[in-house]
């Protein structure tokens, strides 16, 4: 099976703190893979390092077989990687259409061009308002969105992230401080958004991970502990010493 | 249904300017307020121009000046090439020289300013401005000293029976380029480049993550802004047929920028109200009065104090209040305030023109208004203007508490209505 994406022996190190310890991970096309780990292992870095947020110390980063290491993020998101946030990263002043939009103008090969009117541009028009239906947003289209609430903001992230059809999709924390009901549609949607195509994901929420994943990485402490499926990786001991027995003691005293 | 329906609002708004485009000059007749149109034309062009770079693209530049100053040195050298006769076109072209010189500039400058946005844009636009502006001293040749270039506007064969001497057939050569450079720029907005500089400006992050080199955006949006730039440098230069070290100097630079703060940063039509109301304060009132940039200077800081979007936010908020029939409560409170600010600006410019005249080598000190004399030097003047001032502001106070009250109910009944 070919992979989506190839990290070799990534480092990373901000000044003389050490975050990732040589991290060799393969993605593999079209499946689901889960990155769990405790507070601090590292996750988000590892996304800003892959989809060039951040610039790796040592080491290489293929996507699709072909380098991307510390290429600028337009580079990477041309080459058909598209992330989203943990933090909502939306444009708040635009409607929800237009936040959408700029998701898939460029995609759409529209570039800088400064002689289409975008008003009429009907290809992305209706690819904006695929986007929406998906993501269940296309009733409040004309919204401004930072007057969303924070559980449609989330999913506008997601549908700004997937509005340019890149094959590789990182999502950070899509569940991230949301209820129950709220995480299980994220969960659907997810699962929906991305049929064909790679998924990265960074999940605190142990249920989702497992739930969706292909596979789960286990990072602690900057390094991979294991990579497996779902029952792999409940079954490994190793993993069970290090990080879910830590977690099941956490929920025990909360 | 039909996606874009033709939007009739936008017909009636760029027929009615074309309009007053038209029958303007003869609305207002006498040389004085041809000036004063012509010169309006030529600054909203660069009040747009700079607002593609502030409102729309979030860069701050003090230094928007080179492009149209530089565009207009081009032009008046062009334009004295035509006068001894080594080439010829048609003077209503010329301002494409100016603005293929300002698209030059941009391309030249903008490579770097650009690299950066924000506090480091501002600062190396500054400095770009002053370095421009020291050209102009070092490279007398081109740039003709501290005299400037002249030249004459009326040369070659008339074009079409226009020889663009009489200052009329100027102002009508400045407007329908000022209206063609209107259409074209709001027709920028509508681009992908147009709404991805808007994106630049609010997110620039996640623009970089959606595809697009923000560097790049910001590069292109600057090119496009000062060919309009360049354009408006032309039409000054065919205008007042001699350009100086004032045109690419730090104050145009700056006037620009609170002509275009004034009017309305956030909203495209924004510029255009403030070169109006800048134009009337450069051209009108500094007829008038010495202290007119001092005025200016006041009005700006209200403005960016109290209505940070501008005249233009001031005019579009008025219109849910009217749309819901309610601006009748308001009428009562506005007046109010009018006639109070009307006595802060007595008082006001009672003590500012004496101030000026105290402080005036030579100058008479006696002032007359509405035909009654008083003179500076002696203090009673200085008692009653003080006193009006300081009544104005007690009124003004109250008169906004009222504007205040009256609108916090009328926008609290707003939105019970808005809410399902």
């Amino acid at each position: 099976m070919k992979n989506a994406i190839e990290l070799q022996e990534v480092h990373k190190s901000f000044g003389t703190t050490k975050i990732i310890h040589g991290v060799s991970l393969d993605i593999r096309d079209g499946e689901r893979h889960a990155i769990i780990g405790p507070n601090g292992a590292g996750k988000s870095t590892l996304f800003n390092l892959i989809s060039g947020r951040y610039e790796v110390s040592a080491g290489r980063i293929l996507l699709h077989g072909a380098a991307i290491t510390n290429l600028r993020p337009f580079e990477i998101n041309r080459k058909g990687l598209s992330r989203s946030f943990q933090v909502t990263n939306i444009f708040h002043n635009m409607t929800v259409f237009e936040n959408i939009r700029c998701g898939v103008l460029w995609s759409a090969g529209y570039r800088y061009s400064f002689w289409h009117r975008v008003g009429g541009l009907k290809d992305v028009r209706l690819r904006a308002e695929e986007v929406m239906q998906r993501i269940g947003l296309a009733k409040r289209r004309n919204v401004p969105a930072g007057t969303l609430t924070y559980a449609e903001q989330r999913a506008l992230e997601i549908g700004v992230t997937i509005a340019g059809g890149a094959s590789v999709i990182l999502l950070d924390e899509p569940t991230s401080g949301m209820s129950r009901t709220e995480t299980a549609q994220v969960v659907e949607l997810v699962r929906s958004i991305t049929q064909g195509k790679t998924l990265v994901m960074v999940e605190h929420d142990m249920g989702v991970g497992f739930n969706l994943a292909d596979r789960i990485s286990v990072l602690v402490y900057g390094e991979v502990l294991a990579t497996g499926t779902p029952e792999e990786i409940r079954g490994n001991p190793a993993v069970q010493e290090a990080y879910l027995g830590a977690l099941r003691k956490e929920t025990a005293h909360a | 249904m039909k996606y874009a329906p033709l939007n009739l609002g936008r017909w009636v708004l760029w027929s009615a300017a074309a309009l007053v485009f038209l029958v303007a000059p003869h609305l207002f007749s006498g040389g004085f307020a041809l000036t004063m149109l012509t010169q309006m034309g030529t600054l909203i062009l660069f009040a747009l121009s700079y607002n593609m770079l502030l409102g729309q693209g979030g860069m701050l530049s003090f230094g928007h000046a080179v492009y149209s100053g530089l565009g207009a040195y081009v032009t008046v050298h062009v334009l004295n090439l035509m006068g001894k006769g080594s080439f010829t076109m048609p003077l209503p072209l010329l301002p494409l020289v100016g603005g293929v010189a300002g698209l030059f500039f941009g391309v030249l400058f903008g490579y770097v300013t650009t690299k950066r946005a924000g506090t480091t844009f501002a600062l190396i636009s500054l400095g770009i401005g002053e370095m421009v502006f020291a050209c102009v001293r070092m490279f007398p040749g081109f740039f003709g000293g501290e005299a400037g270039v002249s030249t004459n506007r009326v040369v070659g064969q008339p074009f079409l029976g226009l020889t663009f001497g009489p200052a009329l057939q100027v102002y009508y050569l400045v407007a329908v380029w000022c209206f063609l450079g209107m259409a074209a720029m709001f027709a920028l907005t509508q681009t992908p480049l147009g709404r991805m500089a808007n994106a630049v400006r609010d997110n620039p992050e996640r623009a970089e993550f959606v595809g697009y080199n923000t560097q790049h955006v910001r590069f292109l949006q600057l090119v496009l802004s000062s060919f309009f730039a360049g354009v408006s440098g032309a039409l000054s230069c065919i205008n007042f047929e001699i350009v100086s070290e004032e045109n690419v100097s730090a104050i145009r630079s700056g006037g620009v920028l609170v002509a275009t703060f004034i009017g309305g940063v956030p909203f495209f039509f924004g510029p255009i109200l403030g070169a109006i109301v800048f134009a009337f304060f450069f051209v009108a009132l500094s007829g008038f009065t010495k202290a007119w940039l001092l005025y200016l200077g006041l009005f700006f800081v209200l403005m960016v104090v109290y209505a940070p979007g501008g005249i233009a936010s001031l005019i579009l908020m008025q219109f849910p209040v009217i749309r819901a029939g309610r601006w009748r409560e308001l009428l009562v409170p506005y007046a109010l305030a009018a006639l109070a600010g009307l006595v802060v600006l007595a008082g006001l410019i009672g003590l500012v023109e004496m101030m000026y005249r105290l402080s005036e080598q030579g100058a008479s000190t006696v002032l007359t208004v509405l035909g009654l004399s008083f003179d500076a030097r002696s203090a009673p003047p200085w008692f009653v203007m003080g006193a009006v001032l300081a009544a104005g502001l007690a009124a003004l106070r109250a008169a906004m508490r009222l504007v205040g009250e009256r609108w916090g109910t009328i926008q609290l009944d707003l939105q019970a209505k808005a809410a399902p």
